[in-house]
């Protein structure tokens, strides 16, 4: 490594370096006797400018900067999963056993478990060809991903010999090609990527799968698919993180990427405490081993926030080319935002709205145009979901990180702060949320769960497009006024929201809803308004159906049914039926009593 | 001090421009000497291979082109800690100011302070009892927790501010309330506790009620005070905060002490930062705030909490005036951004008479979730901070309605929920300045207030703890009075 620069001038996180006619842009430096990590973000005759990953306090001018060659690149390979990074990808664990409590700086390390052994099965013989992409051997990574280890993209060759060992660190070569030119390489567990180049794949895939989160709003009302892309923006307080967290426990990814970016300490430790005790339903495995953080909190440098998105996305689309479904959290982009603009702003670039660059819509796009559902180069299916929190200043969704992620994203799921006073949890605003997944996915859902899914959905969105009506006549003049099928219909919008939209996630059985639970929800629900609304046909007062404690009965069907079985539900029905009978009858003849 | 440069190139505001310094290092501390003799400190937050900005503390009043001379120290700011500064006051600095001499350092620790490594923390889930029912019971104070009070000009923060240090550190004989009987037995009197108070801008006398409140309640050994009045220089109300954080990690996690730190008021430290940002002349954000101003103040906010595998815990309560109000203006949103929830004042709750006036919708405890219920607090915690909160939601709307028809066209049990909102403001959100009320308290008066509503509107709450707290004696008085009327 020969020194290339010495730095000629220090600003925060921006340090200019003169000298430097041998740095590449987007380079990996290290920047001072500390050796700081640094990246090349602009280049001019005199001088290039690097932003510093790191605390720059202490540097002083003259201080030498090292050209490493290469892009700022992560390494991939087994020992990623359950794993805690930093933006760019150094363990936390590392950090600590450096640095203690406290994050220091300039440090080398290497950011996967060098001495981890795995136990490896490779699957290819000698003299097969290998075409960049493929999968040459498999390591068992945790009980739930079996880590498949891939040529790089850009390297294809023939095996020549495969290097038997009873067990493999990340860095003993496994197989040995050779290549176009005659040249042998050693291959190992690991490959190098660099971290804002998108990993490339065979085809895109249409999206018709639901990402299934077993939360009711999302998966009934607006869900996702698949390889889509959402955006949860709310003010603070609205439960941003809560919705994010509940994603990364609950939905059937079978990898979860979970970014903190410039959020809290505290929520990263809570996932660290909760997800280890927390067990997935499907396998019965600890959620822990399904799951990758980055943590990079508030307080933590703003560079390496800034690239912590990008670590992220590349880790996921490393494991969808092995054919996995995997769902990133990013909590929050509009962190990441503003990363952008205090870099921006340190190099004096022209600002666009309200202070945020000119190229924040096109960096955003890049972002979110990383998600898909694709067939890999290994020919494996596999899938990359975003799920990204907008955090807008002062909860007001016309500034410029909400409005242009809008349009990169699909799916909103706008989090109101009425709902989040009121302890209405998820937050989900029904009337200002959409997807556009909807209609592409409609044949799974009545193929897999009913085909009456998307019928009563329309149904129960109509009925709450309509108390939104009724509640400005209520608002003016109260709701004794209103006709009884009116109130009626105000009856039965309290229990859709009451009894199905709000969800309390810390309810064993209603943290997490199947399908078809939530399809009977509804239908409970419906067939029940169905019932009342003949009744009121009769004449029947509302008051007086509210009497009978059949409401009541529904709005907590979400506790005391529980997810297994849907037989409850079939006697729920008969109890609508007998609610039924004895109203019309008691009704009936009290009418007829009044009559004679 | 070997070398040291003559000279200034440029002065605007409270930065100077100096030619020349070869060896200086980035966010290094300089010596200022003036032509008279005196002198200031600045700190170098700029620099190319000509010339370095030096941001002075004091002001550059008296400042000229020739005759100034400036040596490096050779090290960032830094504050000379030990456990003597209990009980001391100092400047906004960390300069002694209470004219006790300098304090002997064992230590000294800069004062920008590290990231805490995230896997290092432990989740703070200790609830703090303040004896505060709107505090207590709704938006539950856990130890280690970044709570800041949103208030407004003219209401009472400092009051509350001063309820809070007092009755959450010393309930009794000076031991610290816990939430479970054998911890409290485990630890009684033995844990150590220290309030560390920054002022920020405040004016005299609001600093002089914190001194003379913390004296009455016999803390004040225990207090470290950093004060950047109103009339000091705006620079020095950077480092401010920076040095009480520093001083609070030190006691906390040198000294195992459980650390209060009140900052006060941050719209003043933030006014400062807008300040230094125009005179650099960056390129600004919302309202002429810079664009980094959520990472300085996450800077700040995330220097509280626990490190696991140590006993001390800081637990911040910053205090910020919203300009005009308003909720959504920079200062206030940034915060709850980064911070654990906010305990939200109300004007025209002030107004009516209740003190603290505590606005519960807007007021949120994040970490509540897991420092309450069944082996923090009670069982019926969740239950009925959740069930309060939605009928107090409720009432709202019933006010608003009220508002337009009249209350005497409300239906029955909008008028219950009317007669609930008065009682709930009157009896749970107000209490006396030296009230301290146990949480079995506080809980079971939520209980009293809940069953003025009917038994079948309270579905927040599970049915079983619902059987066993619902008061049927007390609905049926209400819904007597509520039929009558």
């Amino acid at each position: 490594m020969k020194e290339q620069a010495i730095i000629s001038g220090i600003n925060g996180p921006v340090i200019k370096a003169s000298g430097a006619s041998g740095l590449q842009m987007l380079e990996m430096v290290q920047v001072g006797n500390s050796k700081l990590i640094g990246e090349v973000i602009g280049i001019s005759e005199k001088f290039c400018t690097i932003q510093v990953y790191e605390e720059t306090s202490g540097l002083k001018i003259g201080e030498p900067v090292y050209s490493t060659g290469s892009p700022l690149s992560l390494v991939l390979g087994p020992g990623i999963i359950g794993e805690v990074f930093d933006g760019i990808q150094r363990p936390l664990e590392t950090l600590k056993a450096e640095f203690g409590n406290f994050l220091g700086r300039g440090i080398e390390t290497f950011n996967l478990d060098k001495n981890k052994e795995w136990q490896v099965e490779v699957i290819v013989t000698v003299g097969q060809m290998l075409t960049g992409g493929q999968i040459y051997a498999t390591v068992q990574e945790t009980d739930l991903v079996t880590h498949k280890i891939m040529l790089h993209p850009y390297k294809s060759g023939k095996v020549v010999e495969i290097v038997k060992q009873p067990s493999y660190k990340v860095l003993d070569t496994v197989i040995k090609i050779e290549n176009e030119f005659g040249d042998i390489e050693n291959l190992n567990l690991v490959q190098y990527w660099p971290v804002r180049d998108p990993r490339p794949f065979q085809i895109r895939q249409s999206l018709e799968k639901p990402l299934i989160t077993g939360q009711r709003i999302i998966d009934t009302f607006f869900p996702i698919a698949k390889g889509g892309a959402a955006a949860v923006p709310g003010g603070f307080g609205t439960g941003k993180t809560m919705t994010q967290h509940q994603l990364a426990k609950w939905s059937d990814a079978d990898i979860i990427v979970y970014i903190g970016c410039g959020e809290r300490g505290n929520e990263i430790t809570e996932v660290l405490e909760d997800f280890p005790k927390l067990i997935d339903p499907k396998s019965g495995k600890p959620l822990m081993q399904r799951t990758v953080l980055i943590a990079n909190t508030s307080n933590m440098p703003v560079a390496a926030r800034e690239a912590s998105i990008y670590t992220g996305i590349t880790i996921a689309e490393y494991y969808r080319d092995m054919g996995y479904h995997v769902a990133i959290m990013a909590d929050s982009t509009s962190r990441w935002a503003e990363a952008l603009r205090e870099i921006s702003g340190r190099l004096e670039e022209m600002p666009a709205e309200e202070g945020f660059p000119s190229y924040l819509p096109s960096r955003l796009s890049q972002f979110y145009e990383r998600a898909g559902y694709v067939t890999g180069l290994a020919g494996e299916e596999g899938s990359v979901s975003i799920i990204g929190a907008v955090s807008p200043q002062g909860g007001d969704f016309s500034e410029p990180v909400t409005q242009n992620t809008k349009r990169f994203i699909r799916c909103f799921w706008a989090l109101d702060r009425a709902l989040a006073y009121a302890r209405h949890y998820p937050a989900i605003q029904w009337l200002e949320s959409y997807s556009e997944y909807t209609p592409d996915l409609e044949k799974w859902f009545e193929s897999q769960v009913d085909p009456e899914f998307y019928a009563n959905r329309k149904e129960a969105m109509a009925l709450l497009q309509e108390e939104n009506n009724l509640m400005e006549i209520v608002k003016l003049i109260g709701a004794d006024v209103l006709p009884e099928n009116q109130k009626l219909i105000l009856e039965i919008t309290k229990l859709i929201r009451l009894g199905f939209l709000q969800q309390n996630a810390f309810h064993d059985v209603d943290t997490f809803v199947p399908l078809v639970k939530q399809f009977k929800m509804l239908e409970t629900i419906l067939y029940l308004y169905q019932k009342a609304r003949q009744l009121v046909g009769f004449n029947v007062p509302v008051s007086r159906l509210r009497q009978t404690g059949i409401f009541d009965e529904v709005v907590k069907m979400r506790y005391t049914i529980d997810n297994t079985s849907t037989k409850p539900f079939d006697e729920l029905k008969d109890k609508i039926d007998n609610f039924y009978r004895e109203v019309a009858n008691s009704y009936k003849g009290f009418e007829r009593m009044e009559i004679e | 001090m070997s070398l040291e440069y003559l000279g200034v190139k440029e002065v605007n505001g409270s930065l100077m421009v100096v030619e020349g310094m070869k060896t200086a290092s980035f966010e290094e501390i300089v010596k200022i000497t003036l032509e008279n003799g005196e002198v200031r400190t600045g700190k170098i937050i700029q620099m190319d291979d000509q010339v370095a900005v030096i941001q002075v503390f004091e002001s550059t009043q008296g400042i000229s082109g020739k005759n100034v001379r400036t040596g490096l120290t050779g090290s960032v700011l830094k504050l000379p800690l030990s456990r003597e500064i209990l009980g001391r006051t100092f400047d906004g600095v960390g300069r002694p100011i209470d004219g006790l001499g300098e304090v002997r350092a064992e230590q000294a620790w800069d004062v920008n302070g590290a990231p805490i490594n995230p896997i290092a923390r432990q989740y703070p889930r200790n609830f703090i009892q303040t004896g505060i029912s709107a505090i207590d019971g709704l938006t539950t104070l856990i130890r280690g927790q970044k709570l800041p009070v949103f208030s407004g000009n003219g209401l009472p923060h400092d009051r509350l501010a001063v309820q809070i240090a007092n009755q959450a550190q010393i309930s009794g004989k000076g031991n610290i309330s816990f939430a479970t009987v054998d911890e409290a037995v485990a630890r009684a009197g033995q844990d150590d506790f220290a309030i560390v108070f920054a002022a920020m801008g405040v004016k005299n006398d609001v600093a002089d009620f914190f001194r003379r409140s913390f004296e009455e309640s016999g803390v004040l050994q225990k207090v470290v005070m950093f004060l950047n009045l109103a009339n000091d220089p705006v620079i020095e109300r950077i480092v401010t905060p920076r040095c009480a954080l520093t001083a609070a990690e030190y006691l906390a996690f040198e000294h195992d002490m459980h650390v209060l730190v009140i900052l006060t008021d941050m719209t003043s430290y933030c006014e400062a930062l807008r300040e230094i940002s125009s005179s650099k002349g960056e390129i600004p954000s919302r309202k002429g705030f810079p664009g980094y101003m959520y990472s300085d103040l996450a800077m700040l906010y995330e220097r509280a909490g626990m490190i696991s595998g140590k006993k001390g815990s800081i637990t911040q309560i910053p205090i910020l005036t919203m300009p005009n109000d308003d909720i959504t203006h920079p200062i206030p949103d940034l915060t709850g951004y980064i911070t654990e929830g906010q305990v939200v004042l109300d004007r025209s709750l002030h107004q009516k008479g209740i003190y603290p006036p505590i606005l519960v919708l807007p007021s949120l405890s994040r970490l509540m979730k897991d420092g309450i219920g069944e082996g923090y607090t009670r069982k019926d915690h969740g239950g009925v901070a959740n069930q309060l909160f939605a009928a107090y939601a409720h009432v709202q709307e019933v006010k608003a309605l009220a508002s337009v028809i009249g209350e005497e066209e409300l239906s029955p049990l909008d008028k219950q929920y009317m007669i609930f909102g008065k009682q709930f403001e009157e009896r749970f959100v107000a209490q006396k300045f030296d009230e301290n009320r146990l949480i079995d308290f506080t809980l079971d008066l939520g209980w009293e207030l809940l069953s003025v509503l009917p038994k079948d509107e309270l579905t927040r709450v599970d049915e079983e703890l619902l059987n066993s707290y619902y008061q049927d004696k007390v609905y049926e008085k209400y819904a007597q009075n509520a039929k009558v009327r």
